[in-house]
């Protein structure tokens, strides 16, 4: 696991609204046949899909046909919930993160989450939530002034270090709905993860809000994975290089964004897109 | 349709009955919320009228005077009151607290529900058999009796308190919060200390300082356990004097300087559990507050 870490470049400065897709398409994770279980309800039914590195892949799909399950169950967090289980790999850089002796919690700290409403810690500073991810293990903690330039390099990389850089001290509780998700989103990149796992990151914000994040996203592109689940298609559309579709549990398609909204092979995607239901 | 079918007349009559009946329930209402606090006030006015003019600084200063002789304070008292009180915190409250998250982050457990009744049962025991229990575990064994059993008496009553309110408090921090430790890469033990327990901390630091107030107040445990102590002793294997205990004694005997001193002493424990309450009241507004305020 550490070699990811390491192998990591340091935040990019991305030269935004470069459009097309980075040339490489190595995948970084590999979902093979892959089964989410609660209790006797599979809520991801044999879904087989890779993830381009460095690229944004979008998952959509109606209300409750388990893109949120699947995101969950690429980095371990599925299982968290009781009688929950999962059946089939997932390859991070070739290794199964359900293999015997993978550590979930290591598996935790590589891959970062972003949830649908913001999660910012109410008793930690907005310095402290942004360090939050790099005291999670109690071996190989940074020095503090390590970990102050990290803060700095996570907050100015989701945007937010010019609006908090004076008040890094002041309760995280005190900033506003979509600064408080640009939080969330400097806290997950401060380890530097190599994933990045978004759970309809936009879906309690305002349009401006929502458009600062879908920047963020942009300039992610290239040197993280991001994979975006959301209900929204417009935003598919505009932050994402694939898109897969997924119905009642099933990935029905998967391919380019441009190509899958306009060209969809399978009937069903294109009932969704076109809004005949969902 | 409907309206236009009633005569017009009883309709305005049945609006003023309305609101006749409206003003009268709130009166009701609002004289049992004065009843309700009458107690507590009249309480306070006469303790303040009996026992004020006893306090002074011998009071908390020097010890009881021999029957016949005037003046004289409780020290021993309060000193053991402070004492019962801290064996008693430093047993419910880990007890308590850990217990409570237990039955918060494993609430369906077969465990957890047991414990949760078990829990109830021991809330509603009459304290008295808590007393029982530590004369029966701490005295009857050593052969006398000792501020540990008091202590101990003390702290059993507590445990409950504290890991009903602990679990009430844990289940208040939302499950986001926890999964957002969770997909940082958090055990689940520091997910559960550092971030739930973290979070829920004022709270259970109010309800933690309302079983202390509660506990600070108890009498019927510490008669065959503490069981009095009419001299300076602050160890915690004899006896130990406590102000509800002195103030049982003063108050039964038949002498006038130790009814005003069982005033004061009344005086004083009540001043304690309002400032305890108080205090409690502060650390919930206080400002860094998780899910408390």
């Amino acid at each position: 696991m550490t070699d990811v870490v390491t192998r990591l470049k340091p935040p990019p400065v991305v030269q935004a609204s470069t459009r097309e897709a980075p040339h490489e398409s190595r995948p970084r994770i590999v979902v093979r046949n892959l089964d989410a279980l609660f209790g006797t309800h599979r809520a991801v039914r044999d879904v087989t899909i890779d993830f381009p590195d460095g690229q944004v892949t979008a998952i959509i799909g109606p209300s409750g046909c388990g893109k949120s399950t699947l995101l969950r169950c690429l980095n371990r967090m599925h299982e968290t919930v009781p009688l929950a289980r999962v059946n089939g790999e997932v390859l991070l850089d070739g290794k199964d993160l359900y293999a015997r002796g993978v550590n979930p919690i290591e598996v935790r700290r590589h891959i970062g989450v972003v949830f649908q409403r913001p999660t910012p810690f109410p008793t930690m500073s907005i310095r402290d939530n942004v360090a939050a991810g790099l005291r999670a293990g109690t071996r190989d903690r940074p020095s503090r002034k390590r970990e102050d330039e990290i803060v700095e390099e996570s907050l100015r990389w989701a945007g937010l270090w010019e609006e908090v850089r004076d008040r890094l001290r002041d309760s995280a509780t005190a900033l506003s709905g979509g600064q408080q998700q640009r939080l969330c989103i400097a806290r997950a990149l401060a380890t530097r993860p190599s994933v990045i796992l978004l759970d309809e990151p936009t879906a309690s914000l305002d349009p401006l809000s929502t458009q600062k994040v879908e920047e963020l996203v942009h300039t992610l592109r290239g040197s993280v994975t991001v994979i975006i689940v959301t209900h929204n298609m417009q935003q598919a559309a505009r932050v994402s290089d694939r898109t897969a579709f997924m119905l009642l549990g099933e990935l029905v398609e998967t391919g380019p964004t441009t190509g899958l909204f306009t060209t969809p092979r399978d009937s069903r995607t294109e009932d969704y897109i076109t809004g005949r239901f969902g | 349709m409907i309206s236009r079918a009633r005569p017009p007349v009883p309709r305005r009559r049945s609006v003023a009955r309305r609101r006749a009946t409206n003003v009268v329930m709130i009166a009701l209402m609002a004289l049992a919320a004065v009843f309700a606090t009458l107690p507590l006030i009249l309480l306070l006015i006469h303790l303040l009228r009996e026992g004020a003019s006893s306090i002074d600084l011998a009071f908390f200063t020097q010890m009881p005077k021999p029957v016949g002789e005037t003046g004289g304070g409780m020290a021993n008292a309060i000193v053991g009151t402070l004492i019962l009180v801290s064996i008693a915190a430093s047993i419910g409250l880990p007890v308590g607290m850990g217990a409570g998250l237990y039955l918060a982050e494993q609430r369906g457990a077969r465990l957890a529900t047991s414990v949760r009744f078990l829990s109830d049962v021991l809330n509603g025991m009459p304290s008295i058999v808590m007393g029982i229990f530590a004369w029966h575990f701490l005295v009857r064994p050593v052969g006398h009796f000792s501020a540990l059993a008091g202590g101990v008496a003390l702290g059993a009553m507590m445990i409950p308190l504290v890991t009903r309110a602990t679990e009430e408090m844990v289940r208040t921090v939302p499950t986001a919060l926890r999964e957002a430790a969770l997909a940082l890469g958090y055990p689940r033990w520091r997910t559960s200390v550092a971030i739930v327990l973290r979070t829920a901390l004022p709270g259970i630091v109010t309800a933690a300082l309302v079983a202390i107030a509660r506990i600070a107040g108890e009498t019927a445990p510490l008669l065959f356990t503490a069981f009095g102590n009419h001299f300076w002793s602050t160890s915690i294997d004899q006896p130990i004097a406590s102000l509800p205990h002195q103030i049982y004694t003063y108050a039964k005997s038949p002498y006038d300087d130790w009814h005003r001193l069982a005033w004061a002493g009344a005086l004083v424990l009540i001043a304690l559990v309002l400032v305890i309450s108080l205090l409690a009241r502060f650390v919930t507004r206080s400002k860094h507050g998780g899910v408390g305020d």
